[in-house]
């Protein structure tokens, strides 16, 4: 059993376990699913800077930080008790053009020979690690919400908005994939 | 006496008020409980969020690998999984409704409906860009951090500078 959860799991499973996270957590305490607030209960909490968008009371909202502080522990509990030592497959086509770029090592998730401290102070690194978090904070609160908040929960209560929403976060990653990535990694 | 409290009642009864609706500014989750629990009742939250936390990894949701795969239509993983997702949530959120779910401490159980924003189309585009080159989401980011990607720390301050940096330019960009 334990050697099946160590697997990498099939799609069908992981969608089942995700779409029971958004029932879970209205009968827990009628929280929607979403994660980028916490970016904004953070600012909110750290650094509200007399900014009228962060004067909110964000202790009402410390539930979300709570699960957010959940993720990074199950994010290390699969990594260590559940962890897979095989290589991470990935698909031929993808696998040659990031070889190309020297992108060759799969034993992680997270391509650690662009994401590491020491390419953090190098264009390429400062690209990927900086100005992509940037992206996404601006842009999931510009938008609203992210995957788990428009794609997830908003989709799942047949929210249009989250469907326009959806549909542009899918554009502005087919267009970074495909024209911006491959730049950034002949840098 | 009575004056001087019902003043204050009101006082606090427009604080809570403004309180939510600047909370419900540009998000999804607006905390709708009246309730006022103790905090350890959140660490109920905190096994959800292990929970969560564990099947973005085993299911390879945090790989950056696999978000280029589906930016470039060379796998159908990340499709299959988000597909999924939605198609399940959405079976619950109609069940809640039709069964009159109530949740655990036994409120009702609220949705809102979302407004049409510019800021769908701008700011989703702008986090699509994002998403592919950190190959990551803001939930996978806190899973990556966890699996032992230090760096990610940098990455998830950047997104907190980008959110802080929104909100003050919030009422100057098109909304």
């Amino acid at each position: 059993m334990l050697e099946l959860i160590r697997q990498p799991w099939h799609w069908s499973a992981a969608g089942i376990l995700i779409g029971l996270v958004v029932p879970l957590l209205l009968i827990l305490g009628n929280k929607n699913f979403g994660i980028s607030a916490n970016l904004r209960h953070i600012c909110a909490a750290c650094f509200p800077g007399n900014i009228p968008f962060f004067k909110y009371n964000w202790r009402k909202e410390i539930w979300n930080l709570f699960f957010a502080v959940g993720i990074i522990l199950g994010g290390f509990i699969a990594a260590t008790l559940l962890h897979d030592p095989e290589q991470v497959k990935i698909a031929p086509a993808l696998a040659a053009s990031l070889a190309e770029n020297g992108i060759d090592d799969y034993s992680n998730l997270v391509p650690t020979q662009l994401f590491n401290w020491g390419n953090l102070l190098t264009i390429q690194g400062f690209l990927f690690i900086v100005v992509g978090g940037f992206l996404v904070g601006f842009g999931t609160r510009y938008a609203g919400g992210c995957t788990s908040g428009h794609a997830i929960s908003g989709l799942a209560n047949l929210q249009l908005p989250s469907l326009v929403a959806t549909i542009c976060f899918m554009v502005g990653g087919f267009i970074s994939a495909n024209l911006i990535v491959p730049f950034l990694l002949k840098l | 006496m009575s004056k001087i409290k019902s003043g204050a009642t009101a006082a606090i009864a427009e604080t809570m008020n403004t309180d939510f609706e600047v909370r419900s500014l540009d998000t999804q989750c607006v905390n709708a409980s009246e309730k006022d629990l103790p905090l350890w009742y959140n660490l109920k939250y905190l096994l959800a969020g292990i929970f969560f936390g564990i099947i973005l990894v085993k299911s390879e949701v945090i790989s950056w690998f696999r978000i280029q795969e589906m930016f470039k239509l060379q796998s159908f993983h990340m499709y299959g999984v988000i597909g999924t997702a939605v198609v399940v949530g959405a079976i619950s959120i109609f069940l809640i409704k039709k069964l009159k779910i109530k949740t655990i401490q036994g409120e009702d159980i609220e949705f809102q409906d979302k407004k049409f924003t510019k800021g769908q189309v701008i700011g989703g585009l702008i986090f699509g860009l994002g998403w592919a080159i950190t190959g990551a989401c803001p939930g996978p980011l806190f899973a990556q951090l966890g699996s032992g990607i230090g760096v990610i720390f940098i990455t998830i301050l950047s997104a907190v500078a980008g959110t802080w940096v929104y909100g003050k330019f919030r009422e100057k960009l098109p909304n």
